[in-house]
């Protein structure tokens, strides 16, 4: 099967992202695999990397906080945050906040849109707001840490970066 | 008056300028071509062509008479490699997810 593309509308000087996929499998399904803290960890981390749940708890008014491990269990990163709203299967917000940084307040505010497709599908819009622009580009940037090193991209690649630049 | 230095996120900051990279990036146009494609004035254009020309995202080139306008890939290239890392995680964490959710709908 063709795996669906994930779109990114990362607009410069705007303090937003937005991840927008699709996948070929009914609401419900996805929203749980949003919300329920033992499906969450089997894939929300990188490849290289264990996901440990610190505390987990994703209704209305709960809270969440989870580890990042290297595959030799070492903590790699830790994030938290609160649940303003989970409402079963449509929506999810809530609050996120990278532990790493040198001061806290850095948090910045996820909406996660579940809508229904026809033939049993899904598309997952992802709304994050940061406080500054600089909190936008730090976070985009933070995936560094899986060692990506790029050869030569492909125009096609470029004009596919530039499309979801445009939206 | 001190001009700020331009970079390549500011150069796509603006609409019509992106409008202008998404033209120019499937052949190579003539200032006229490009400005028949906006509402706004000629030299409003040109000025947009002139910030993406200084941010060295779009070359010019001298064929005949007519300066053709054309994207520079290597430039644009910037732009990927920033949103690259994001990119790759994003998208591994969704394989990963499409795989759980096949597993789950064959357990039902």
């Amino acid at each position: 099967m063709m795996e669906n593309p994930t779109k990114f509308i990362v607009e410069p000087g705007k303090q937003e992202v937005y991840i927008i996929r699709e996948f070929d499998y009914p609401v419900g399904m996805v929203f749980n695999a949003h919300a329920d803290p033992d499906l969450l960890v089997q894939w929300l981390g990188p490849d290289n990397r264990k996901v440990k749940i610190d505390y987990y708890d994703s209704r209305t008014g709960g809270s969440y906080r989870y580890l990042i491990l290297s595959q030799a269990g070492k903590e790699v990163a830790a994030f938290n945050g609160v649940i303003h709203e989970c409402t079963f299967p449509e929506r999810i917000m809530q609050t996120f906040e990278y532990e790493g940084l040198p001061q806290r307040g850095h948090v910045s505010l996820d909406t996660m849109i579940f809508e229904e497709l026809p033939g049993n599908k899904t598309k997952l819009t992802i709304h994050s707001v940061f406080r500054s622009l600089a909190d936008r580009d730090g976070m985009m940037q933070s995936g560094v840490e899986t060692g990506v090193n790029e050869g030569y991209v492909k125009l096609e690649k470029l004009l596919g970066v530039m499309s979801s630049i445009a939206g | 008056m001190q001009e700020t230095r331009r970079d390549i996120f500011q150069a796509i900051a603006d609409p019509t300028r992106r409008a202008i990279l998404g033209l120019i990036a499937l052949q190579a146009m003539t200032p006229n071509a490009i400005a028949e494609h906006f509402h706004s004035s000629r030299q409003a254009v040109s000025k947009h062509i002139h910030i993406l020309i200084e941010c060295k995202l779009v070359k010019q080139e001298l064929t005949g008479r007519e300066i053709y306008y054309q994207l520079n890939p290597q430039k644009m290239k910037e732009v990927a490699d920033w949103l690259e890392p994001f990119r790759k995680l994003w998208e591994g964490r969704y394989r990963k997810l499409d795989n759980l959710l096949a597993n789950l709908k064959n357990k039902k």
